[in-house]
């Protein structure tokens, strides 16, 4: 399998499905002309024109309303909204309007629309700037969350949320665009929506994470082989629907979990699942659930206190250390 | 209200009768269709908010006879008019407002989500301004796909005070969208006066700074309405360019059902009523030309009683949506570890108390 970053991956579908099926569509701020404010849609205003590779205004609530009202009528946009803080101010048309429309009115139409977007904060990027919200949209019924962290996953399910019927949330990460790692040629290869996976198997802890903390979880939890702690990593890929099963199988075999996310503690992700796995696998349970996510003020700006504000190894490792006293 | 309300058309001779009958039995219709509507929902029948097109008659109906089929329609929750005069049968809108499985919308929607996907009536929405952008985006797909037809995007007075309307107009003239934003002018948002909330309560004039041309017309002219849709109609699908409509009409009571209207005076209301009925006045213009007669109206009258009472029996002896569909329409697509079934039968009988 040729070996991509997660950029290229996230270029090279896009550039497929618009090539596959006529109806899909890019909409979106400085994806054309500028080539995509983190080169997602790179050369593809290029290939495609600008019927199928569509520069917006900066007007999110009214463009992701034009995508859903497209995609009633048979399009398939795919939106890209350039940072996930942008997006509540078209958060109106996500949650009351593309969620809803297929359930409210009995199954008689459908909105085939991908809303692709960056979460979370590297780089000094401040308060409003550095958020993560995938949690409010995985708290919205009707909505698909997806949150690949490799580029195999990226592919695998960007493909499918193209090709998905329903509104799809498709979160990235600034953090993961350069990373690197295996991505099959093969058309028709897609992740399901929904579905968890193991991206490493253990038997002292589980690691439950998504997005860029699941590359933080991989790297920690070689290092903790090193030290003869054998951390089993569950990669949650879809937020909605959450593997629940998945998650609790990891749990009954290692009796053990820590659950890492970049967003706030409080009513965060982590919140979720740790509930979860007290819900469904109490009795198994060694020691209690762990949480690792961000610290709770606007993200300040200098260097060292946004640092200190973001979940991290280090403080993956103090988990799984105290988990496993 | 409008200048040259009640309007005399000279021009009488040139219409087909028996369309200007349609009209009269179509206004007549919704009348009929909400006062009754109204009195469901003080039996109980129907829950939630309800919002009734009384006084907006000749609104909905000149608009529909200036519509095609391929045209598509996106309103706010005050739909129920919109969607009968679109041609959708009153039962299944009725059970709609019961709540019923065999409603517009499978009883998932209620009184402000009607749904007619075959008439392509794509919608009432309840977040003021949502759906503007929404039917902009159906227009951009017509000219996507390269198909005729317009898309009207109905709204009231005070949505025009939102930024998704604003977003709206500039998209849909940026892109060359055939869109007729429609809006329903009773004068009221909610209890707040257009003059209240309006910095230019000229609503027409709103179009002015993204180049989209309006206009005002008396929208309890049925005639009035129909041409000036028609018109403007062809030139939004010809031009691919978006119009403004500010359809001024009386709205005859609250906001809502539960709505007791006390913020307008009430001699204000009385004369409004009295002055501006649509339905009435039609009556009498096509009396006067001597295209209807005593007995005609009488007729008419019964037959729209009689489909009404119908629809109220239907929505009456239709059952209920079942338990074990709650989340039948979840997702089109279907997805692994989603509730079923089995889920909603036992989630609903420990909410019942059943357990």
């Amino acid at each position: 399998m040729p070996i991509i970053t997660y950029r290229q991956a996230l270029n090279d579908t896009l550039g497929e499905e618009l090539k596959r099926d006529p109806n899909v569509l890019l909409m979106g701020e400085e994806i054309g002309v500028f080539q995509g404010s983190y080169r997602i849609t790179e050369g593809l205003l290029q290939e495609y024109g600008p019927k199928r590779v569509v520069d917006t205004p900066i007007a999110e609530e009214g463009f992701v309303g034009v995508a859903i009202g497209a995609a009633m009528l048979g399009l398939r946009p795919v939106v890209e909204i350039m940072t996930i803080n942008f997006i509540l101010v078209a958060i109106d048309q996500v949650v009351n309007h593309a969620s809803k429309i297929h359930y409210m009115f009995g199954g008689q139409v459908r909105v085939p629309l991908v809303i692709r977007t960056p979460s979370g904060g590297t780089g000094q990027l401040g308060a409003t700037h550095s958020q993560s919200f995938e949690n409010w949209f995985a708290y919205c019924p009707g909505l698909k969350v997806v949150a690949p962290a490799t580029p195999y996953d990226a592919k695998g399910l960007l493909r499918a949320a193209i090709r998905d019927d329903d509104p799809v949330m498709f979160i990235e990460s600034l953090a993961l665009y350069d990373t690197k790692g295996d991505v099959p040629e093969d058309d028709d290869f897609v992740v399901p929506i929904g579905v968890a996976e193991v991206k490493r198997t253990g038997t002292d802890v589980t690691v439950i994470s998504y997005s860029r903390m699941t590359a933080v979880a991989m790297q920690v939890a070689q290092r903790m082989a090193n030290e003869g702690i054998s951390v089993e990593v569950v990669d949650l890929r879809s937020l909605r629907p959450l593997d629940r099963p998945t998650i609790i199988a990891s749990v009954k075999k290692t009796n053990r979990a820590v659950v890492i996310a970049e967003d706030w503690y409080s009513y965060g992700v982590t919140a979720e699942i740790a509930a979860t796995i007290q819900e469904e696998a109490f009795d198994y349970l060694d020691a209690p659930v762990q949480r690792v996510a961000g610290i709770e003020t606007p993200l300040p700006y200098a260097k060292d206190l946004s640092a200190a504000s973001k979940p991290s190894a280090h403080s993956l490792i103090y988990a799984i250390r105290k988990v496993m006293e | 209200m409008v200048k040259e309300a009640n309007v005399v058309y000279p021009s009488l001779v040139d219409e087909d009768a028996n369309e200007l009958r349609h009209y009269y039995y179509q206004m007549l219709l919704l009348r009929r269709f909400e006062e009754r509507t109204g009195e469901m929902y003080v039996k109980a029948k129907i829950g939630g908010y309800c919002h009734l097109n009384l006084g907006e008659e000749a609104t909905i109906v000149g608009l529909m006879a200036a519509l095609k089929a391929e045209d598509y329609i996106f309103t706010n929750y005050r739909d129920h008019g919109y969607v009968l005069a679109r041609g959708t049968p009153p039962g299944p809108i009725m059970a709609e407002l019961f709540g019923k499985e065999t409603g517009v919308s499978g009883g998932r929607g209620g009184s402000m989500h009607l749904f007619d996907a075959e008439r392509h009536f794509m919608g009432g929405y309840a977040i003021v301004g949502g759906q503007v952008p929404l039917a902009v985006g159906a227009a951009y797909a017509l000219r996507y796909q390269e198909k005729s037809g317009v898309v009207v995007a109905q709204m009231g007075d005070a949505t025009t005070n939102i930024g998704a309307f604003y977003e709206s107009l500039n998209l849909a003239k940026l892109w060359k969208c055939p869109v007729l934003f429609f809006i329903v002018n009773n004068g009221y948002g909610m209890g707040t006066s257009v003059a209240m909330g309006s910095s230019e309560p000229d609503l027409w004039k709103k179009g002015a700074s993204f180049r989209i041309h309006g206009e005002q017309i008396d929208g309890t002219d049925v005639l009035a309405v129909r041409d000036a849709c028609r018109r403007l109609r062809d030139y939004a699908e010809r031009e691919a360019d978006p119009v403004i409509l500010d359809m001024v009409s009386f709205r005859f009571r609250g906001h809502s059902v539960i709505d007791s209207d006390r913020y307008r005076n009430p001699e204000f209301v009385r004369k409004g009523r009295q002055e501006h009925d649509p339905v009435r006045n039609f009556a009498t213009l096509l009396h006067e030309h001597a295209i209807i007669d005593d007995a005609w109206l009488k007729a008419t009258a019964d037959q729209v009683e009689q489909e009404i009472q119908q629809a109220i029996d239907f929505a009456n002896a239709s059952s209920d949506p079942k338990i074990e569909d709650l989340y039948q329409f979840m997702y089109a697509t279907e997805v692994a570890n989603t509730p079923g079934p089995e889920d909603a039968l036992a989630a609903v009988k420990i909410n019942r108390g059943e357990v």
